[in-house]
């Protein structure tokens, strides 16, 4: 090859080179946008903005990752689970229930905390038969422990659901309540047994109910 | 208990839930013929009110250099509203940035009327059942200005298209302590949050239905509602900090949300829940 070829050759690729880094990438280019969008709000506000690994990549593959980024979410997610203590993954259904209605917490409004985090599940989720106005962006829990005939094991893949969904399914849409810090484990236990209790509301149908009552 | 007895006891457990029920079909069908009646008489709208209040202060004389908006540049040229709003978001060579109708406003009152930013943005949005904000009534005047227009966004320059990307980015970007993005409640069809409907913003077809509509006037409020207030409060509910007003990241997303609802009508202010 001429050495004049070559050099122009080299230059072309050069050039190219160059081009495709002045080319931003547009999740480099929503970077800098959050940045200049929430300039005014405080630095532990701002950290909020910040993504952890699972929400890059989550984020990057629109929840739907491939096998091996999954698996490793996974993996990463489930190390992030912690148990109680004493072993008891379900605690008083009764507490469950306010905490499934409300969705109060964590919202710039919400400082200083006039009440505790809500788990807001019925935002999304059916659970008692009684309480009409749910949300259907989740399955329906409406007689979720019975059908599972209060096994212990499912009992335990509740919690983990509770605690973080991405270490049974990478991306799910459900916040990772445990691991993020928004409920405590006190608060997913009674979550829980709202759910997994056989004398909750969301097991009980309601003419079981109202039969129970008029045999008394 | 004989068996009818028990399910006779189910009916009637089936019965009395039904008002809940009821009540909120009948929160969606008593909007539906507000709606109706709306497109009848047009002139029953209270979202009309801010536009005329917004066409009174765009020709009013006001600010420290006591002049109007009249001479404002919404991207069609000094003073032309007509149809303006359907281009919107665009780039603004006077500004060197992407501009969305609320941010042009408040350019507009900065440069032209002597305004400082800050008096501006002390109150950019009315609290329910208050009359809106003198940019909200700006804002749905601009925006009723092209009512009948189609969205046709420009893409002609690279900020535009930048924004474009950055918009659609933001829309699947999650984030925060309840790992939200706009994509968890706007993707799947036929999705609901409590009993409020949610649409699904990455069909063209819903977009062009929902889009142009907004400045919206929500019955619920009693008010008007702007798109960048919309989305401060989609951020306020995913947990995130409060999002700076006209901030890139409010622009990135109007423009992602027009070019959905790219070709689809123009109709604020919309009747919204």
């Amino acid at each position: 090859m001429p050495p004049r070829l070559a050099t122009i050759l080299l230059v072309v690729a050069a050039g190219a080179v160059a081009a495709a880094r002045a080319d931003a990438q547009p999740s480099d280019l929503a970077e800098q946008a959050i940045k200049q969008s929430w300039a005014a709000a405080s630095k532990e506000w701002q950290a909020r903005l910040v993504q952890d690994e699972t929400q890059k990549l989550c984020s990057l593959y629109r929840n739907k990752p491939p096998k091996q980024i999954a698996d490793a979410i996974l993996a990463r997610e489930r190390a992030t689970i912690r148990y109680p203590a004493d072993g008891k993954l379900m605690g008083d259904w009764r507490r469950g229930e306010t905490l499934a209605q409300s969705g109060y917490g964590g919202r710039f409004t919400d400082y200083p905390a006039r009440a505790e985090n809500g788990g807001n599940c019925y935002a999304c989720h059916q659970l008692a038969p009684t309480e009409l106005s749910f949300g259907t962006l989740g399955p329906t829990l409406l007689n979720y422990g019975k059908s599972r005939k209060f096994a212990p094991e499912e009992v335990k893949t509740v919690y983990e659901r509770i605690y973080n969904p991405q270490a049974l399914t990478a991306c799910a849409n459900m916040p990772r309540m445990g691991t993020n810090g928004f409920l405590t484990i006190g608060q997913i236990r009674d979550l829980v047994a709202y759910v997994m209790s056989p004398e909750s509301p969301v097991n009980t149908p309601v003419a079981k109910e109202q039969e129970g009552k008029d045999s008394k | 208990m004989p068996w009818f007895g028990k399910r006779a006891l189910i009916a009637a457990a089936v019965v009395s839930a039904l008002p809940l029920l009821a009540a909120a079909q009948d929160t969606e069908r008593e909007l539906e013929r507000y709606r109706q009646m709306l497109t009848a008489d047009p002139w029953s709208n209270p979202g009309l009110l801010d536009v005329d209040r917004g066409a009174a202060l765009w020709k009013e004389k006001r600010g420290p250099k006591n002049v109007s908006l009249e001479r404002c540049d919404l991207g069609r040229g000094p003073g032309k509203v007509k149809g303006a709003f359907a281009v919107l978001p665009r780039y603004f060579r006077d500004a060197k940035r992407v501009m969305d109708v609320e941010t042009r406003l408040v350019w507009c009152m900065e440069k032209l009327q002597g305004f400082s930013r800050a008096e501006i943005l002390k109150r950019p949005y009315s609290k329910a059942n208050q009359p809106g904000t003198d940019l909200e009534a700006l804002a749905t005047y601009v925006a009723h200005q092209s009512k009948g227009f189609k969205f046709q966004p420009s893409l002609r320059y690279r900020k535009e298209k930048e924004a474009l990307a950055i918009g659609e980015a933001l829309f699947f970007r999650r984030q925060g302590p309840m790992d939200f993005s706009c994509a968890t409640c706007h993707v799947e069809p036929g999705k609901r949050i409590r009993l409020q409907e949610l649409p699904v913003l990455v069909k063209p077809e819903v977009a062009r239905r929902e889009i142009g509509g907004w400045p919206a006037y929500r019955v619920s409020q009693g008010t008007v509602m702007t798109m960048q207030h919309r989305i401060t409060d989609c951020y306020w509910q995913m947990r995130l900090p409060q999002i700076d007003y006209g901030s890139d990241a409010t622009i990135a997303l109007t423009m992602y949300l027009a070019n959905q609802a790219k070709g689809g009508e123009i109709t604020a202010p919309q009747i919204e829940r």
